[in-house]
């Protein structure tokens, strides 16, 4: 635990290495394979940021969209008084005390309460926002200009993505990740040995909460005219679940594996078949949630573990046979 | 007599208008191995889940070396140092041996980490008859092996008292012997232990002092052989045509 095991340090390299590599993705493309990398890096953020609370407590959030409206919002409101790294700040704050108060708010809710009151969250936001706009504001949307390109936002969410890893592999290391694995396998028992479940849970909705508001944010100069319906859309919190939950959530990279296939042929069919997105889409959780509880990672992972028990049982029945 | 480490003063439980604990008052010395015994719905568990946090009691006192631990959360009350083991074995399924045995060391009045606490883990493992299982993952581990995990885990905190909660039932007679050598052992090095516990062959050899319940009241309290020979006592186990 303390010293940091040899495998974890060469992931932890070729992860930094591949990112330093993604980095240079922008110099030799552009137009819609950059427009589609974005996306890509976007969902990486928010899906693993998503699964650094979800994974480990099973609490299936459908908060995403209201933490990405919040960081969307962060920017629309100051964009013409502060410089934008204020602005990602705002977000970090916002994002982290939007979920410190629905956390301790949903500390008593468990399985499917706590989905529920989540989705309402995003719906509830949204509505607050439209209200104060049309009430005082006198209009519903909001002006974003930045100089910004979409290379710009490329680079930011890979940085995002880049800290949402490093922050999920050192809670994992840390005793914050410890008490969430007990938490998420027993609770009165994590109790019992001393872990202050409340508190857990709720550091960690806030740490989760806060970078998805910083991938709202970033995502607001590409929207450029900010409303409440986009920036608090409830798809945006359904598909962080499924690609997440197709990806796994046992590993910290497991929703990257979901992310990326998705991502892709997600924009295929909008494109193609655009009426037909949600009822796509419906299917896809169905089956991810039948065919692969685990994820594609976990049902490799049991894969690889029942061959290798084969692979260790076999002269053990050899011996048998020879009695 | 020694100044009592634990000291239960009075406490009552309500569920509405049900009385499950009935202003029962009683004290553990330090190193002291208690018996709660008592027929079943008679409050045992109850109890033990005032002392360890798991239920807040309705009034009274619980003293553990002078500090009320009455009505604070569990997890506060394990770091104070008070350790238990569940009626329904509780182990933690996806993680291994070892890992459920940190867990304890880690947030449990010790509150170690790292090395240390590996350490400590491997050690009790080896203690509780596990050695060389560190890495199994307990969701494949008998029963028995369960319930071990399950103590490695409450002592790993290094609790003041370790709380029991009929740790033997459900072994067979010889995993039975084996349990009753391992709870003579932990408590030979010192530990204050309260078993809950209907195998009366356990109580009898392990237990110099009884504390008996019966529908939420204390009935009997004092050496466990004169305990189990009053006619109060049997008549609660066995009704009056018996006394």
């Amino acid at each position: 635990m303390m010293n940091i095991p040899r495998n974890e340090l060469l992931a932890l390299g070729a992860g930094l290495a591949g990112a330093a590599v993604l980095a240079f993705l922008p110099l030799v493309t552009e137009g819609f394979w950059l427009s589609l990398s974005v996306n890509i890096m976007l969902y990486a953020a928010i899906c693993t940021a998503w699964a650094l609370f979800s994974g480990p407590t099973y609490l299936v959030s459908l908060a995403s969209a209201a933490f990405f409206g919040v960081g969307t919002y962060s920017v629309a409101i100051f964009i013409d008084v502060l410089p934008f790294p204020a602005l990602i700040l705002i977000a970090v704050v916002a994002g982290a005390l939007l979920a410190t108060l629905v956390g301790l708010a949903t500390l008593r809710l468990s399985g499917v309460y706590f989905v529920i009151f989540t989705l309402g969250l995003a719906e509830l936001l949204g509505q607050i926002v439209t209200w104060v706009q049309t009430n005082f504001g006198g209009t519903i949307g909001l002006y974003v200009f930045t100089d910004f390109t979409e290379t710009h936002l490329y680079w930011m969410l890979l940085a995002l993505t880049v800290v949402v890893f490093v922050t999920g592999w050192l809670i994992n290391r840390s005793r914050l990740g410890l008490a969430l694995r007990i938490i998420g396998n027993d609770e009165a028992v994590a109790r019992h040995v001393g872990v202050d479940t409340a508190r857990t849970r709720v550091i960690l909705f806030a740490v989760s909460g806060a970078f998805i508001a910083v991938a709202g944010a970033i995502m607001a100069p590409r929207y450029g005219y900010i409303t409440p319906d986009a920036a608090f859309n409830p798809m945006t919190s359904f598909l962080v679940v499924i690609m997440a939950l197709l990806g796994g959530t046992r590993r910290l990279w497991g929703p990257l594996v979901g992310v990326v296939p998705f991502t892709v042929v997600m924009d295929f069919i909008s494109g193609h078949f655009p009426n037909q997105t949600a009822v796509i889409m419906g299917l896809a959780f169905l089956a991810i949630v039948y065919v692969l509880p685990d994820g594609v990672t976990g049902q490799l992972e049991t894969l690889f573990r029942r061959r290798r028990s084969i692979d260790k049982s076999l002269p053990a029945t050899t011996a048998e046979e020879g009695r | 007599m020694s100044v009592p480490l634990l000291t239960i003063n009075r406490v009552r439980k309500a569920f509405g208008g049900l009385v499950a604990i009935n202003d029962v008052s009683f004290e553990v010395t330090k190193g002291e191995l208690l018996g709660l015994i008592g027929p079943n719905g008679s409050g045992k568990t109850t109890m033990l889940n005032l002392i360890s946090g798991a239920l807040s009691p309705t009034s009274g006192n619980i003293l553990l070396s002078g500090q009320n631990i009455a009505g604070r959360p569990a997890h506060k009350i394990a770091r104070i140092g008070v350790a238990r083991t569940f009626q329904l074995v509780r182990v933690l399924p996806s993680m291994s041996a070892l890992e459920n045995v940190v867990a304890g060391a880690v947030f449990g009045h010790n509150r170690l980490w790292g090395a240390e606490a590996l350490a400590l883990a491997r050690d009790l493992l080896e203690r509780v008859g596990l050695k060389g299982r560190e890495e199994v993952p307990v969701a494949a581990m008998t029963y028995i092996d369960q319930k071990r995990i399950e103590l490695a885990r409450a002592l790993a905190g290094n609790p003041h008292v370790l709380l029991l909660d009929e740790w033997l039932a459900g072994l067979n007679p010889s995993e039975l012997r084996v349990g009753i050598e391992l709870i003579r052992e932990i408590s030979e090095q010192g530990r204050t232990i309260i078993m809950v516990e209907h195998v009366m062959d356990a109580i009898r050899s392990l237990c110099t002092r009884c504390v008996v319940m019966n529908s939420g009241t204390k009935i009997a309290d004092g050496r466990s052989a004169d305990v189990l020979a009053d006619p109060e006592v049997v008549r609660a186990y066995l009704g009056d045509d018996d006394a």
